[in-house]
């Protein structure tokens, strides 16, 4: 049994630690969240120069074919720093979504620049209220051309391309649109979590280009949140331990009645919770990141599970956390406002949390059944 | 990451799974014992083999094994249906206390009959007036030449019946603050003056003892520890009753209620066809995954040869009231015939009714879910304990209940 990540991975874990600290503190996250920047473009390039949009691809594509599991510590710890950048837009999906089905000429063509940073690519899927089915698609792809309306799109506004969504003659379909063209108009939403920009991108015949098989959008779609969705709980279990470290900090420190209020056990058992929750979901992505790592055949149980407890994990935590702070906890000055705006960004950009506690159990009966 | 054993690792299993594969009781040679006669056997056979307390020294009866190992031949023991165990108390809690802080030639003279299941030991701990607190126990032990004598009540005692010998704290100065006053023993439980009656629960079951002393006599060599350390010696024991407790077991998981509900009709339909019933089972589902998995974190740690960390300590409050809620609920997918407890007439011969009734007790024994959380919070997350009004004044001041 070595269910464990490696000296080595744990050395990067430490390195990441260290850069994070250095880079991205909470004062970092209040600038993108009070300002207009859309993401901190020096942390960006930063984490762009430390190789780690290139973490897991193929080293004949410029990347540095690492594993899942490097990519799993990098998850946890930009998780942990609430970082706002667009990394898991052009990482987890768009980068995912090409390895697994784009063409050979499209593989060389993007990898290498979301190898380097120099191309930040998105997904667009959502067209406004509800989970995404087949029948609700309005989108289409005629003749290569692109019409239709996505909103919200993660870091839409940024990406120099998308990943989209939409009914060509076959049926749902995954294109690529350059978002630099004249047939694309963006503007920005508001959000619940202004740390990461979102737009709304109208296509009025957008030069597109299918990606994968026409008519396999929603299977290709499936399978990419698999992956994602491990790497999204390793964010968030990040997030999680951040949101009550904070909370146990402010606990020690703070008095009421003559004493820390980390003494009461009203306080003392919301935390242990926490605590609970975040090392279930810690175990439960322990296991995601193994089967991401090995392409196995147990992935589909393995990332919903992961993210069921990761998306609990983070609520739990976040939402306590400004609980224990009492009403500094309330105000726009403390930070109690990243985790908590994070926790509910995370835990429905790829299906919300019932979204997946029914795929798990469509998952075991799969595996049940055969 | 992976899920394979090292070399050695794997031939030590194949050694564990070849001398199962021949020892583990037939049917024939249990039938008629009692379950203490075939844990006897069992553990006997197991002793002279060499599988028994196998992390123990050789001169105590083990054979010096690593805790991975020793992991491992469970594992391989769960394959089979085996005797229950009754010595989980003594092999698990008094030995490793008995070993800490008795001499020698006492480990020496008792250890290999703990080994091999031929004396069975209690652990006499709690009372009416001490559980979560359990420090604030009463019963006295005064010196009286080379010995001392026992006057009180132990309550909650698990096998005491059917014990040899049992460990147990003593007040041996009621004028000192509450955990400085205690002292701490082993004795014979057939000691004159022992009185056992067992206590019945509301799961029909009798598990457990109270234990009453009255004037027994405790040899002073069978004092573990200075006399007003007994507070210490205790914690010993504590810290591996929660090593040896862990995460709840068997009984109502994931898997028999997701059984039930796909075998019983709602609205025409299987249940498993609700969503409500598909989110409670995600739910439960991702639980177990967790403890499974922060398991094998543990199992790692154990097969580096070091100390799993604390994410171990999450089991009990996870397992104890989830076992409770699945139960419950059920029952309550059971609609009206989930009342009937009955093993001809019940589903799985009433498991989720005695699940129902028995939860309450896995969420007290062993360390309330309350107290659970207080030691997750103290000692894994650093937070300070609890103001005691308790602290620094004689025991004998101390407001109890009573008065």
């Amino acid at each position: 049994m070595n269910f464990e990540f490696s000296d080595e991975q744990n050395l990067l874990r430490e390195q990441a630690q260290g850069f994070l600290r250095d880079y991205c503190s909470t004062s970092v996250v209040r600038r993108i969240l009070d300002g207009e920047e859309s993401y901190d473009k020096d942390l960006w390039q930063k984490v762009v120069d430390m190789g780690w949009t290139a973490t897991v691809i193929p080293e004949e594509y410029d990347g540095l074919g690492l594993s899942y599991l490097e990519l799993s510590v990098i998850a946890e710890e930009l998780g942990k720093a609430i970082a706002p950048i667009p990394f898991s837009s052009s990482v987890y999906l768009a980068t995912e979504i090409l390895m697994a089905a784009g063409s050979a000429e499209q593989k060389s063509e993007w990898l290498p620049k979301l190898a380097s940073g120099a191309t930040i690519g998105c997904l667009a899927v959502a067209e406004g209220s509800g989970p995404m089915t087949g029948n609700a698609l309005a989108a289409k792809l005629e003749a290569g051309k692109l019409t239709g309306v996505k909103i919200p799109v993660a870091d839409g506004d940024v990406a120099d391309f998308a990943l989209v969504l939409a009914n060509d003659d076959q049926g749902p379909t995954i294109c690529l649109v350059e978002l630099n063209q004249s047939g694309v108009v963006c503007e920005l939403v508001k959000t619940l979590d202004p740390s990461r920009s979102h737009a709304c991108l109208k296509f009025e015949g957008a030069l597109a280009q299918v990606v994968g098989a026409s008519g396999q959008g929603l299977a290709l779609l499936d399978s990419i949140y698999n992956r994602a969705a491990v790497l999204f709980a390793w964010e968030q279990v990040g997030g999680a331990d951040t949101a009550l470290n904070m909370a146990k900090e402010y606990a020690l420190g703070r008095f009421a009645f003559g004493r820390p209020i980390a003494t009461y056990q009203a306080i003392k058992h919301k935390l242990a919770q926490a605590y609970v929750k975040n090392t279930l979901a810690r175990s439960n992505c322990y296991f995601g990141a193994w089967a991401l790592s090995t392409d196995a055949k147990e992935l589909p149980i393995a990332a919903a599970t992961a993210r069921v407890s990761a998306i609990q994990a983070y609520y739990y935590a976040s939402k306590e956390n400004i609980q224990t702070h009492g009403g500094m906890g309330f105000t726009w000055e403390f930070d109690c406002q990243f985790p908590y705006r994070r926790s509910k960004l995370l835990a429905i950009n790829i299906g919300s949390e019932a979204v997946w506690q029914e795929k798990l159990i469509q998952a075991i009966e799969k595996d049940r059944a055969a | 990451m992976d899920f394979n054993d090292t070399q050695k690792e794997a031939a030590f299993r194949e050694e564990a799974a070849n001398w199962l594969s021949g020892n583990t009781p037939k049917q024939s040679e249990l039938e008629g014992l009692d379950y203490i006669q075939r844990a006897k056997l069992w553990q006997k056979r197991k002793y002279d083999a060499g599988w028994a307390c196998m992390r123990w020294p050789t001169e105590h009866g083990g054979r010096g094994a690593s805790a991975i190992e020793q992991v491992i031949f469970d594992q391989e023991q769960s394959k089979y249906k085996t005797p229950d165990s009754i010595f989980g108390i003594g092999q698990g809690m008094c030995a490793p206390t008995m070993m800490a802080w008795a001499s020698d030639e006492q480990n020496k003279q008792y250890m290999p009959a703990i080994a091999s299941g031929e004396h069975v030991w209690c652990q006499l701990f709690s009372e009416p007036a001490g559980g979560s607190d359990l420090a604030a126990l009463r019963t006295r032990a005064v010196k009286d030449g080379d010995d001392w004598v026992v006057n009180g009540q132990k309550i909650w005692t698990s096998g005491a019946h059917y014990s040899d010998y049992g460990v147990l704290v003593l007040r041996t100065d009621p004028n000192l603050p509450k955990h400085q006053g205690l002292s701490y023993f082993f004795l014979d439980m057939k000691s004159p003056g022992i009185e056992i009656k067992p206590i019945k629960q509301i799961s029909g079951g009798a598990n457990f003892n109270e234990v009453y002393f009255n004037d027994v006599r405790i040899p002073d060599a069978q004092r573990l520890g200075a006399v007003g350390q007994g507070w210490q010696v205790a914690l010993t024991t504590l810290m591996n009753e929660r090593a040896s407790i862990g995460g709840g077991g068997g009984g109502v998981n994931f898997d028999s209620v997701f059984e039930l509900a796909s075998n019983i009709t709602v609205d025409d339909q299987p249940a498993i066809k609700d969503t409500g019933v598909r989110r409670k089972l995600a739910d439960w589902y991702v639980q177990e995954a967790g403890l499974r998995f922060t398991g094998y974190r543990s199992m790692t740690a154990l097969s580096k040869g070091e100390i799993p960390g604390p994410e171990n300590s999450i089991g009990k409050l996870v397992g104890a009231p989830k076992q409770q809620d699945m139960a419950s609920f059920a029952l309550d997918l059971l609609d009206a015939s989930g009342i009937i407890w009955d093993e001809e007439l019940s589903e799985r011969a009433g498991l989720f009714q005695a699940t129902y009734m028995a939860s309450p007790g896995f969420r007290i024994a062993g360390g309330t879910d309350e107290i659970m959380a207080n030691i997750i919070a103290e000692r894994v997350l650093g937070m300070p304990q609890d103001i005691r009004v308790d602290k620094g004044i004689p025991f004998s001041e101390v407001p109890t209940s009573g008065n």
